[in-house]
């Protein structure tokens, strides 16, 4: 597995997405309630929900994948089957964390 | 072996020769901070997704007051200020390792810089000006 690329693959995705952040809480702070509404139109889109469920995806995937760093960090899981087991942990986890978190979004009524 | 069986021509304590060194002159600091900052948001992780998860379908007004309020204002910065310093030393670390042109890579990093800033800069400056409602 070569998934180290996936992790700075998916860094440098992030970095460019705290735009958006950055975009929503200056929306938020903005005097016009349309500037906040503009951010909701784009994220409510196709096109914004498919940039969003991506930018879930890749905070998920890193976090978990940095975790797995982590535990080589200190010195454990060195071993060929550990080494596949946490690659595998880290990309089934981040999809299952990603859909999980759209699910519970979905269902408390984020979608009008 | 200790130092003093070796005769050497300096007079540098092992210590002293990897201060300061290194080709980031800064040794395993940015290293270090990497692992604070992610550790950060990893235990920050749940919580931010419960704050975004509360302003869906809500308009300005809602928003504001969710984001307004003492620990939800705390937890973004905390989150923010994670994030930027997180991404700006990883940013740096891709930089080094792909753009090898020397001139293009001070300039890489500069940039690098300043985006990390100004975004970590304009997004606190809204969180407290949401939080002081002005």
């Amino acid at each position: 597995m070569a998934l180290s690329i996936v992790h700075r693959a998916t860094g440098i995705a992030l970095y460019v997405g705290t735009l958006l952040l950055a975009w929503w809480l200056i929306a938020a702070a903005s005097g016009s309630a349309a500037a906040y509404s503009n951010v909701q139109a784009f994220t409510g889109s196709i096109i914004g929900r498919l940039i969003v469920f991506g930018y879930t995806w890749a905070l998920m995937h890193h976090m978990l994948s940095g975790i797995r760093h982590f535990v080589w960090d200190l010195g454990f899981g060195f071993k060929a089957n550990e080494r596949e087991a946490l690659t595998w942990a880290a990309l089934i986890g981040g999809i299952v964390l990603t859909i999980l978190i759209w699910i519970i979004a979905y269902a408390i009524g984020g979608v009008r | 072996m200790s130092a003093t069986d070796t005769p050497r021509r300096s007079m540098r304590t092992p210590l002293g020769r990897v201060r300061n060194l290194g080709a980031a002159h800064s040794g395993t600091s940015d290293f270090w901070r990497q692992r604070i900052t992610a550790v950060a948001m990893t235990l920050l992780m749940l919580p931010v997704i419960v704050v975004v998860m509360m302003t869906l379908g809500s308009n300005q007004a809602g928003a504001k007051v969710i984001l307004g309020s003492l620990p939800v204002a705390v937890i973004m910065m905390l989150f923010i200020v994670a994030s930027a310093w997180h991404m700006k030393i990883g940013m740096q670390v891709v930089i080094e390792d792909y753009v090898h042109n020397e001139k293009l890579k001070l300039v890489s990093i500069m940039l690098n810089n300043f985006f990390s800033i100004a975004v970590a800069l304009a997004s606190i400056y809204a969180i407290i000006k949401i939080s002081s409602g002005v």
